[in-house]
């Protein structure tokens, strides 16, 4: 047997991911289906020297065109017509896990069910016959139970039989009832002998679809043959006004009740027999009786969102500090084995730097991603947006947004850039798009430093209050934003909150791993590339042209200068060791000296690429107080927000500034010319709007696009310009 | 045996849908999901801002905001 391809499909929550774990262990490769951002996670089942490629389609109930998972999952399997979909079946809600398999059915791919958690049916009293079942679809039904790898076997067995024989099952054709069924015959000889898509599809899914007003197949068939396109819809339209006139129904209503009742009836026909009162109340039903109840439910959610926070930012801090010290160190060590020059500079500061700035990010993803696989795995994260879903609606948004803004920052001190990624939880692709715009405006870790900064050096008698105020501005401005997205650039009714509250599950080990090292590493592998390249721009923007010849030769000069007045004192420091104590001249000496070499890297930003933008953008920035040392500041917070505070050290010539310790900064910018609480508030203002760090405008290129990459940074410079303009005008005329 | 829509009905009372006049991507998602006439129904509960509703289908939970839910007719005893 050659090497064949299995499409693994089902609906969210039947164990899916379970079974595909199970069968390909670690041996998995996540991508993207061409095109879309939808996740396509392959892996391989070697079993006696033969290999099994298994593609994990998305999870969905249907396969309409609505939503990008299911044209996902349709394209792939007419394009890459795997040997079989191996349909995983949850038996414990068999009614409406068959929904999906009669349409792989009609779509005439061979299917083979793999009906799932037979544990979970029979504690619950369901009893099912596979025979009866495998014999009235006609396809090969095998019982399985995925989280214990029970049936993987025979399962494995089956579908080595179909590639072995070759057998195309039989592609299931469903009554629609006298009307529908009519006119799908008519239409489906007009499509054969048109040949009519078929070369990709059946004859009589086209027709299907066609009555179902897929947009999909309807934009394919107006482009192949507009004429007959035509008459198929006016076709369609003739039936609809029927069905309207007479049952007050559209098609695509009929369509669904027709296939609901194949599969009761089916069902009836002695395949199920239920024990128990189907209404009664589970395990699960008694802790939603706790988890979602009116008073404690959102106490019980606040203090879930706490411990998430608190496991993942706590937890992440030691490896975050171990990878910075690494780096730190490699730095150190690149500073001392290579001679001073661009080239150290380069490689310190834009790749050492770059590939730091990646990969300390790293810890975080890994515990917010396992923090967030479990509350998921489990069922957690559907309740709290079943609880949250009133609020965020009323902002364009969704239930589900929640955890994005958590994570991004909602509480300070958080990080977009895995906040953008945990926006994939989010099935609704316009509210999933709202929110990845929008949580970028939550206080990140990054730019706590600067507002602390600010805050004890302008408002130090009011420091708590000022911060609550930042956190509520930032929370109030997002979802004003996101308000205002939906109602012009994203427009768009609000998805349907037509959501599964899934049975309470403890998660496995393994998929839990799985899953976060997957988010990991995708992560590495995406993002890294970019954001070396663009670490190394940036550095470039800050270094080059450099201060002038005659500038450099100025400092040179006085460093000679003040060497020549100190001889003795010179070679005292030339001779010293590290720990060596000097004497007090030779300690004046080099303040002397670190103070000029401060004044120079003033000089040096001022005249490289970021400081001639932050000089010319003074006239326009003055509006909102910012001078050409701020403005340089902002730029180089391109990089990460923290930047700003060591730029604006570099700016004030105070030389390396360390954003945890910012005292003398805070002091030197309260006692600095232009500087007051005003010009502090309004510089808060921008930088908790302007454009996102790079880190984040990357992710977002990844999880969206790069045109709303880009949307975002003009976007959001121009909004947090404006604020701060109006902040500083307004605060002046009252007179602050 | 009353017709009501959905929105109006209680915490934990029982009924059949009788129709579904939602149409496009709300009305597929609504049926994709078995709320098609015919099925049983019963409501669990609704959220702590008494939205959205959540409720019991074919043995599984179910959940569908009100204005959702105002295009469904259900009958009750």
């Amino acid at each position: 047997m050659s090497d064949a391809t299995f499409a693994l499909a089902g609906n969210p929550n039947s164990g899916k991911t379970t079974l595909f774990n199970a069968l390909t262990g670690a041996r998995q490769h996540v991508g993207n289906y061409p095109g879309v951002t939808v996740e396509k996670k392959e892996g391989l089942y070697v079993h006696d020297g033969r290999q099994l490629k298994l593609v994990d389609l998305p999870g969905t109930y249907s396969l309409t065109a609505y939503s990008l998972e299911e044209v996902a999952a349709r394209e792939f399997l007419v394009n890459e017509k795997p040997a079989a979909v191996i349909d995983i079946v949850d038996a414990a809600n068999l009614e409406r896990n068959l929904y999906l398999t009669l349409q792989f059915m009609e779509m005439g791919v061979p299917v083979i069910v793999a009906l799932n958690m037979m544990d979970v049916a029979a504690q619950r009293g369901i009893t099912i016959d596979t025979g009866k079942l495998s014999q009235l679809l006609g396809v090969p039904v095998v019982a399985t139970v995925a989280r214990r790898g029970e049936g993987k076997a025979e399962l494995l067995q089956v579908a080595e039989r179909i590639v072995g024989n070759g057998v195309r099952p039989q592609s299931l054709t469903i009554s629609y009832g006298e009307d529908i069924d009519l006119a799908l015959m008519e239409m489906v000889q007009a499509i054969k002998d048109a040949g009519l898509l078929t070369d990709r599809y059946r004859a009589r899914w086209v027709a299907l679809k066609y009555m179902e007003t897929d947009e999909q197949i309807l934009a394919l068939g107006r482009q192949t043959n507009p004429e007959l396109s035509a008459q198929l819809e006016a076709t369609v339209q003739k039936v609809a006004d029927h069905l309207r006139a007479t049952l007050d129904l559209y098609p695509e209503a009929v369509i669904a009740d027709h296939r609901y009742g194949y599969i009761r009836s089916m069902l009836q026909q002695g395949v199920m027999a239920v024990q128990h009162d189907r209404d009664r109340l589970y395990l699960s039903d008694r802790i939603d009786k706790v988890l979602t109840n009116r008073f404690a439910g959102p106490l019980i959610m606040l203090a879930v969102i706490w411990g998430l926070y608190q496991f993942t930012f706590t937890y992440s801090e030691m490896p975050v500090a171990w990878l910075a010290s690494f780096f730190g160190w490699l730095g150190g060590l690149a500073e001392a084995v290579i001679p001073e020059g661009l080239f150290r500079s380069l490689l310190v500061s834009g790749v050492i730097d770059g590939i730091g700035g990646v990969l300390g990010f790293v810890p975080l993803i890994m515990f917010m991603f396992l923090g967030i696989s479990f509350l998921e795995d489990s069922g957690y994260m559907a309740r709290m947006a079943y609880m949250l879903d009133r609020v965020f609606r009323l902002f364009g948004l969704h239930g589900s947004s929640v955890m994005a803004f958590i994570v991004s920052g909602g509480i300070a001190g958080g990080c977009a850039v895995p906040g953008i990624m945990a926006t994939r939880t989010l099935k609704s692709p316009r509210e999933r798009l709202a929110t990845i715009l929008t949580v970028p405006f939550m206080n990140c870790g990054a730019k706590l430093p600067v507002f602390a900064l600010l805050v004890a050096a302008f408002f130090a008698s009011h420091e708590a209050l000022v911060m609550f105020g930042i956190t509520l501005v930032s929370w109030v401005g997002a979802l004003l934003v996101a308000k205002l997205l939906r109602s012009t650039v994203i427009p768009g009714e609000a998805t349907p909150f037509v959501m599964e509250l899934p049975p309470y599950r403890l998660p496995t080990f393994k998929g839990l791993m799985i899953h976060t090292w997957e988010r990991t590493w995708h992560y590495i592998r995406k993002a890294g590339t970019v954001i070396l390249g663009i670490s190394v721009v940036l550095w470039a923007l800050m270094t080059f042209p450099g201060a002038p010849e005659s500038v450099q030769q100025q400092f040179e000069s006085r460093r000679q200068a003040v060497v020549a007045a100190a001889p003795a004192a010179a070679a005292e420091i030339a001779n010293a060791g590290e720990t060596t104590a000097l004497s007090s001249p030779a300690r004046a000496l080099r303040e002397q000296l670190v103070a000029i070499a401060a004044q120079e890297a003033q000089a040096g930003l001022r005249y490289s690429v970021a400081g001639r933008i932050g000089t010319a953008l003074e006239s326009l920035s003055i509006f909102a107080g910012f001078d050409w040392r701020t403005n340089i500041a902002l730029v180089g917070g391109f990089a990460a927000k923290e930047v700003v505070v060591s730029t604006l050290g570099t700016a004030y010539s105070l030389g390396d500034v360390d954003p945890e310790e910012t005292t003398s900064l805070g002091d030197k910018l309260a006692a600095a010319p232009g500087w007051r609480p005003l010009t502090a508030l309004s510089l808060i203002v921008f930088t908790m709007f302007y454009a996102p760090c790079f880190v984040s405008v990357v992710c977002i290129a990844r999880e969206a696009s790069w045109k709303w990459a880009a949307f975002s940074m003009v976007f959001n410079t121009a909004l947090a310009f404006t604020l701060a303009v109006v902040v500083y005008q307004l605060g002046s005329a009252l007179g602050f | 045996m009353t017709r009501i829509l959905m929105r109006q009905m209680q915490d934990n009372q029982a009924g059949i849908i009788r129709t579904v006049k939602a149409s496009g991507e709300m009305g597929r998602r609504i049926r994709d999901m078995g709320l098609v006439p015919g099925a049983e129904i019963k409501i669990r509960g609704r959220a702590p801002l008494y939205d959205p509703v959540a409720l019991r289908v074919m043995g599984f939970t179910l959940t569908l905001r009100n204005n959702e839910a105002d295009f469904i007719e259900v009958e009750v005893p």
